[in-house]
């Protein structure tokens, strides 16, 4: 078995025991990377020199005996759109193609104080818009299960990558489905926190009340020790939130007796896939054998949630995104006569099509004369689906659906059908309007031996009670043993 | 239904696009297509509800005046693609 096949959680002991060393593992990392690479394209940018001299710089505090960080020695993938200093952050868009970060996010500062080491930044759908890693300005990322196959957006870098082995762990973010749906569609575990839990400083905006950052591992276990690292309050975040952060580990410990898992009846629909029903249902039998008891809710505004977003989100988006004139940062277009044109012509020859089309629906939506048909529409239909939830976590502490409604489709199916491309969000969307956390974890694969996710919901800050119920469901399943062949 | 180019033309200007004559007729029908799938929500009474625009409730967040260190001026001019004397360097506004 290679280094770089195995876990953080069995890593953290092997480097502190000093059997092994950052630096080997980070090599080992680095050896996979070169193999598999050039055929799945996670990422955008890789730094190899930099990371093997903080893993040399962690070894040596392991040897001195210094007191090292939950992280130590571990490599890890950050996403595109999270600041490293000094580090090129592109969004996956020409407009940012030469930037480089000034400033650290929060959650890498963390990371650091963890004694992680960065390996490279995550290809992704440019400013996080998409579900399928296509609309990136470098070209698109493949699924390591099959090549020809989407790996889910818009962390679909860092889902591939997890997949492949080609880091232990990544950081997404998730702003209608972004880390649960590739972490479905590649076959890894990705969590999305409450709104407020990690902070979004450094992170670059797209939707800023539904942006939240979270991990892509390997296992549920890594999800935890990664939460450990980069969930709290943070000042220069004022929409995190002050609480006290649990260690996310210890919900681990418990078994499921006495746990209502509640399954809305609006999930098993039509245009639901057929293998990802039966899979899912297969989770459920799981469970109930496990101990937990399985409750019927409804969640009645379900089939309003695309909808809702799809004001929401570009119209905050359209707002963010207007930073981009070509004045303190990013590319410039060189043919303008004036300021005006100067403007216009670099947004248009910098935005790609998806994020163009997204600030156009935005525009529109806060538009003098639009604005309560559509924005303000949205908000209340918002708490709609918020108090469906509020209702629904009477009844169940947790609530189960698939994570998307199909597999990984074919690169190139949705391109030219924007909207049939957003509806393979259904599921994942509600999570990010009411801000409550979510994970998705593999529960089978289909025919064609592409991987199918189960995505548990739980209450605000309660990423605890998803976690204990993703532990004991992968526990006593074998999914996530499995690992795609990558031919080198 | 789709969009008129001249309601194309209008957004693009308030959101600052130059958009070609084919992205012009593609938006025009693409946009048409998701307003008509958004107008959906027309079928729920919200008369009487609440707007969430912040999911937990916050209100303002207050911290003390305090002067800390911040980015200096090299760090904030590093990534501008045009600056002379200390300043980012922009096409003449004013005639």
């Amino acid at each position: 078995m290679e280094l770089y096949e195995l876990k953080a959680h069995e890593l953290v002991d092997k480097l502190k025991k000093r059997e092994i060393s950052s630096g080997e593992l980070t090599k080992s990392v680095f050896l996979r990377i070169e193999e598999v690479e050039d055929k799945i394209h996670s990422f955008v940018t890789l730094d190899k020199e930099q990371a093997l001299k903080n893993a040399e710089a962690i070894d040596k505090k392991i040897k001195k005996g210094n007191s090292v960080g939950a992280l130590a020695g571990i490599p890890v993938a950050i996403k595109d759109n999270i600041c490293i200093k000094g580090v090129r952050t592109t969004c996956s868009s020409k407009i940012l193609e030469n930037f480089i970060a000034p400033y650290n996010a929060t959650v890498i500062e963390k990371l650091r104080a963890s004694d992680a080491v960065f390996i490279g930044k995550t290809n992704m759908d440019e400013f996080a818009m998409g579900s399928s890693c296509e609309t990136s300005f470098f070209g698109e990322t493949r699924n390591p299960w099959d090549l020809d196959t989407i790996p889910g957006g818009s962390s679909g870098g860092s889902a591939a990558a997890v997949a492949s082995d080609e880091t232990i762990l990544a950081l997404g973010s998730d702003t209608g489905g972004s880390i649960r749906q590739p972490a479905s569609c590649c076959g890894v575990v990705g969590l999305k926190p409450t709104y407020g839990a990690v902070s979004r400083f450094g992170l670059v905006a797209f939707a800023s009340s539904l942006d939240q950052i979270g991990p892509l591992t390997k296992d549920v276990k890594d999800a935890a020790l990664l939460m450990n690292v980069i969930a709290g309050h943070d000042k220069k975040d004022s929409t995190s939130v002050d609480y006290k952060v649990p260690d996310f580990t210890d919900s681990l410990k418990d078994g499921l007796k006495g746990v209502k898992i509640g399954i809305p009846k609006e999930c098993f629909i039509e245009g639901l896939d057929k293998e990802v029903e039966s899979h899912v249902k297969g989770a459920m039998k799981v469970l109930e054998q496990m101990g937990a008891t399985l409750v019927d809710i409804s969640l009645p505004h379900t089939e309003y949630g695309i909808a809702v977003y799809y004001i929401i989100a570009p119209s905050e988006a359209s707002a963010n995104l207007a930073r981009y004139d070509g004045v303190k940062y990013g590319y410039r277009s060189d043919k303008a006569k004036d300021l005006l044109e100067s403007y216009k012509k670099t947004r248009s020859e910098g935005f790609g099509q998806e994020v163009k089309r997204r600030i156009m629906i935005g525009t529109y939506a806060l538009s003098s004369g639009y604005y309560d048909a559509y924005y303000l529409k949205a908000l209340k239909v918002r708490t709609l689906i918020k108090k469906d939830f509020d209702d629904a976590f009477k009844k169940a502490d947790v609530i189960l659906t698939p994570t998307a409604p199909t597999a990984a489709f074919k690169i190139g199916e949705k391109t030219e059908d924007p909207l049939q491309m957003y509806l393979s969000d259904i599921f994942t969307i509600t999570a990010n309007l009411a801000g409550i956390p979510g994970i998705s974890l593999p529960c089978g694969f289909n025919k064609k031996g592409l991987p199918i996710g189960l995505q548990l919901l739980g209450k605000h800050f309660c990423e605890e009670d998803i976690l204990r119920v993703a532990y004991n469901y992968e526990k006593n399943t074998d999914w996530h043993k499995k690992s795609p062949k990558v031919k080198k | 239904m789709a969009l008129s180019k001249k309601d194309v033309e209008y957004v693009a200007e308030l959101a600052r696009l130059e958009l070609t004559d084919q992205e012009k007729e593609k938006y025009a029908i693409q946009l048409g297509k998701i307003l008509d799938y958004i107008c959906k929500l027309k079928e729920l009474d919200t008369q009487n509800i609440e707007p969430t625009s912040h999911v937990l409730g916050l209100e303002n967040v207050m911290r003390e005046d305090e002067v800390k260190p911040s980015l200096g001026q090299d760090e904030i001019l590093s990534n501008a693609p045009q600056k002379e004397d200390g300043y980012f360097k922009v096409k003449k506004v004013i005639e």
